[in-house]
């Protein structure tokens, strides 16, 4: 990207209008860790936007190669941060899938209802501070009391209430606490109740809808274009969920719906998230209702050792579709190569094509409604 | 008695003011002494018992109009123009060309104000806005309607000047 | 001569005082109204409840290092922070806060001033804060805070076409300009102007929240935009002024709103008899419960709202309150000559 300013013939203005280039992060509050964007604005209309990552770049998949395949699971918790079970259920489905393990079906439903718990926690984080960054401090707050029931309940299943590691290859490490499973009906209960508030004060409020409306709106070609993934994609009319597409743990086995948004803008966005923590609700209640007896772990030798071999799985992950890519050589207790498709590294790209055109204020709505966790993005 | 002195430091602080203006070196600090003067004219209008107009002045003037002034000074780019470098003396012959003017129109007031006989001394009741409302709406009301349509083209001039091509 | 120069002067002190400790208490209030709002408890340590909080927060500014960037100009950064604050304390010299108070004998009046163009002065004021804002972000001598500056200061110039809009009705209807009298107007006429003008008063109360950089119009001060706002380039106790001048506009928003459109010192339903209790209730204390709750809207709508964007800002001031303002003004008009 030049930085030389645009030489032309046309009459020269009364007014000195360079074009300014403006820096914003790493450190900067609103850009939901450490992000660096460097814009390009004419007064106060962005021309054009520079992402620079590689923050938080811990080599994560470079140290997955000198860990063993249960050691990995720890690492990939770090990732998105925000919604570390999902990370491990991407990661240890495609590990089952190059082992070709049966996992038992109670696992199954376990790991379901840890992804969706998760689900709705990272919907919720997403929620608050992308009002919070518009200026609604309140909902950040409301936002983060549901939250914390949900790491609750996870921290009482595994111990851990951030970074999870919360499943293992060839299922679950431990069986649901009692009462567990009544917990988090409760909580769906809870939710339920407060979903509409945050949509009393957001979904119909005028300044609301005046800094999300036709912001940002991509068409589903060029979503598809560009590579979305996730509530981007769906907002933009795509119908596309790996969960229906291609189930995986026990999703075939469950009724919900998929909301698709029409114009593509940062209100579909938020309506499509929105409705997903309701889905991800009704998926919970029917797991809990439908729970099945039996083992949480199949039968895995003491280290595993996958055949030589290469595969990749993606699942959904809240922030869009997480995919990891093994390859094994069949000898050692490590992965030959590790790599993960971040879904907020994909739809991160969007950005410069997103904030063409809209002024400096919305750069920050943009970056909030892609939903972007920087361990995710820089690993 | 008290009055006098007032007006004489009031008159002073006015001219102080104002040569500072002509004389500062950064156009911001020139503009800010411009803003001291005007608050100096409201206290003289407040001293003659004309508070309304002294309110009108800071309100306008020193709170409106001058606070445009700030913003073109700090916007745009006060270089000297091109023509100014070619011809060193142009800027002395302007000034003396403008301080003729100005001495002329002085003496033609001065003059006028010797040669018409004293206007019986007009006093502003403790309700002064309703006095200065009549005499607007009634007597002036051509030229209040006159500067309002100039106020007009100069808001539609700013306008069309300021409007980006699309 | 007592009560021409001495009372004067011990009623400066006094308001002068009460003002500045409204001002730290109103920032306490903020952080509880907020918190409360907000599923949280606000300072809770500093003092019962966090109430000897704001007396924490004036000794920490105090303390602090004063830094002034190297190249800005050293006369105007100083003068700067002055600038915002005197205007927003000397507004209340004409602010009626009661009728009379007899007090050892002598009744005074219960405002500092009763200028008779006194509603005009509070406007013409409040329009030099302007400049301190400007200065601010120019002398820190580095651009973001000054383009921060000139979009604050267009804001608040916009707003005041607006609210100075609303004042003409109120002053149609009481017939003049003081203060106080546009108070005993409200008495004689047996009813407040926020009931006569209920539009006046709303787009008062929209362009008081735009004129104070209060949220939903907040935004050149925000944390999350871009620049860090004008007063970026200031600590200590410069800081503070800033801050403090902030709520003192917001105080004095209130007042004004409560003595336009909310009667002043008068109790409500003066003419109900079995309310007529409310009468024992001193003028005074009428005069801060109005201006508390006005306050307390302030900061409500706060915590609720997100914050509109700046051309947004802009175009809801100029497309829809002033011409909603202006035809205020003439059906008010109308009204005043056919009634």
């Amino acid at each position: 990207m030049s930085h030389v300013p645009v030489q032309t013939d046309a009459p020269r203005p009364m007014f000195d209008t360079d074009e300014l280039v403006i820096n914003m992060g790493p450190q900067h509050p609103s850009t939901h860790g450490v992000l660096r964007l460097v814009l390009r604005l004419d007064g106060e209309k962005v021309i054009d936007a520079d992402i620079v990552i590689g923050y938080l770049h811990r080599g994560i998949e470079k140290l997955c190669e000198n860990r063993d395949w249960t050691q990995i699971v720890l690492l990939t918790d770090r990732m998105d941060y925000v919604a570390a079970a999902t990370n491990n259920l991407g990661y240890v489905e495609t590990v089952e899938k190059l082992y070709s393990i049966e996992v038992p079906r109670r696992a199954r439903y376990i790991r379901t209802l840890l992804s969706e718990l998760q689900r709705v926690a990272s919907h919720l984080v997403w929620l608050g501070t992308h009002a919070m960054d518009i200026g609604a401090v309140t909902v950040f707050l409301f936002c983060l009391r549901e939250r914390e029931l949900v790491l609750d309940l996870l921290e009482e299943y595994c111990g851990a209430r951030l970074t999870l590691n919360s499943m293992r290859v060839g299922g679950q490490p431990f069986d649901l606490p009692p009462d567990w499973a009544k917990k988090v009906l409760a909580f769906c209960d809870i939710q339920d109740r407060k979903l509409p508030e945050y949509e009393h004060l957001l979904t119909q409020n005028r300044i609301w809808l005046e800094r999300t409306r036709n912001i940002g709106v991509i068409s589903a070609a060029e979503a598809i274009g560009i590579g979305l993934c996730g509530p981007p994609l769906r907002a933009s009319g795509v119908n596309r969920d790996v969960r229906k597409d291609e189930p995986y743990a026990a999703y075939s086995e469950f009724e919900f719906d998929i909301p698709i948004g029409t114009r593509g803008d940062t209100y579909d966005r938020y309506l499509v998230r929105l409705e997903e923590i309701r889905q991800s609700l009704r998926i919970i209640r029917q797991a809990v209702a439908g729970l099945p007896e039996g083992p949480v772990m199949a039968k895995v030798p003491r280290l595993i050792k996958p055949p030589a071999g290469e595969t990749y799985h993606a699942i959904e992950a809240p922030k869009g579709e997480l995919g990891y890519f093994i390859a094994s050589d069949g000898k050692s207790v490590s992965p030959y190569r590790f790599r993960v498709r971040p879904p907020s590294f994909c739809n991160l790209q969007a950005l410069p094509r997103l904030v063409k055109g809209h002024l400096v204020a919305d750069v920050v709505a943009l970056i909030g409604t892609i939903d972007i966790v920087l361990g995710e993005v820089d690993r | 008695m008290a009055e006098v002195i007032t007006f004489y430091v009031l008159a002073a602080l006015i001219l102080g003011f104002a040569a500072l203006v002509v004389t500062a070196r950064s156009a911001v600090h020139s503009v800010l002494f411009l803003v001291a003067d005007f608050l100096c004219v409201a206290v003289l209008y407040v001293v003659l018992q004309a508070q309304f107009l002294a309110v009108i002045q800071v309100l306008v003037y020193a709170g409106g109009i001058v606070v445009l002034y700030l913003f073109v000074v700090m916007l745009v780019n006060l270089k000297r123009p091109a023509e100014a470098y070619s011809d060193p003396n142009r800027l002395g012959r302007l000034g003396l060309a403008m301080s003729l003017a100005v001495v002329a129109e002085l003496g033609a007031i001065a003059a006028y104000g010797w040669v018409k006989p004293d206007g019986p001394a007009s006093t502003l009741d403790a309700a002064n806005v309703e006095q200065i409302g009549m005499a607007l709406y009634t007597d002036y009301l051509i030229p209040f309607e006159v500067a309002s349509i100039l106020l007009l083209v100069a808001m539609i001039g700013a306008i069309v000047l300021a409007k980006r091509e699309m | 001569m007592i009560e021409a120069v001495i009372f004067p002067l011990i009623k400066i002190v006094i308001v002068f005082a009460a003002v500045l400790v409204a001002v730290m208490y109103v920032v306490l209030l903020e952080r509880k109204v907020q918190a409360w709002v907000q599923v949280r408890l606000g300072p809770m340590r500093v003092g019962p409840h966090g109430l000897l909080q704001p007396i924490a927060d004036a000794l920490k500014l105090f303390v602090k290092e004063d830094i002034t960037p190297v190249r800005a100009d050293k006369w105007v950064f100083t003068a700067a922070p002055v600038i915002v604050l005197v205007p927003a304390l000397i507004a209340f010299a004409v602010i009626p806060f009661a009728n009379q108070l007899s007090l050892f004998g002598y009744t005074i009046p219960g405002r500092v001033a009763d200028v008779n163009v006194g509603l005009l002065y509070i406007v013409s004021v409040a329009s030099i804060g302007i400049y301190g804002i400007i200065l601010g972000g120019w002398s820190s001598n580095s651009k973001y805070p000054l383009l921060a500056s000139l979009r604050a200061s267009a804001q608040l110039i916009s707003y005041e076409i607006a609210v100075t809009m609303t004042l003409v009705t109120v002053i149609m209807l009481a017939g003049t300009l003081s203060m106080v009298g546009i108070v005993n107007a409200q008495l004689a006429k047996g009813w407040w102007f926020a009931f006569a003008q209920p539009v006046a008063f709303f787009i008062y109360f929209v362009g008081g929240l735009a004129e104070t950089n209060r949220a939903p119009f907040d935004l050149p001060e925000a944390e999350q935009e871009l620049v860090g706002g004008f007063h970026t380039e200031y600590s200590g106790m410069r800081f503070a002024f800033f801050f403090l001048a902030e709520y003192a506009n917001m105080i004095v928003v209130s007042s004004v709103a409560t003595t336009l459109f909310f009667g002043g010192w008068l109790a409500p339903f003066p003419n109900v008899s079995w309310l007529s209790w409310l009468g024992y209730i001193p003028g005074w204390a009428w005069f801060g419960i109005k201006t508390f709750v006005f306050l307390y809207v302030f900061l409500w709508v706060r915590a609720t709202l997100p914050r509109y964007r700046y051309d947004q800002l802009m175009r809801l001031g100029w497309k829809w309150l002033i011409p909603l303002a202006i035809l205020n003004v003439v059906v008010t008009g109308f009204l005043k000559v056919l009634l």
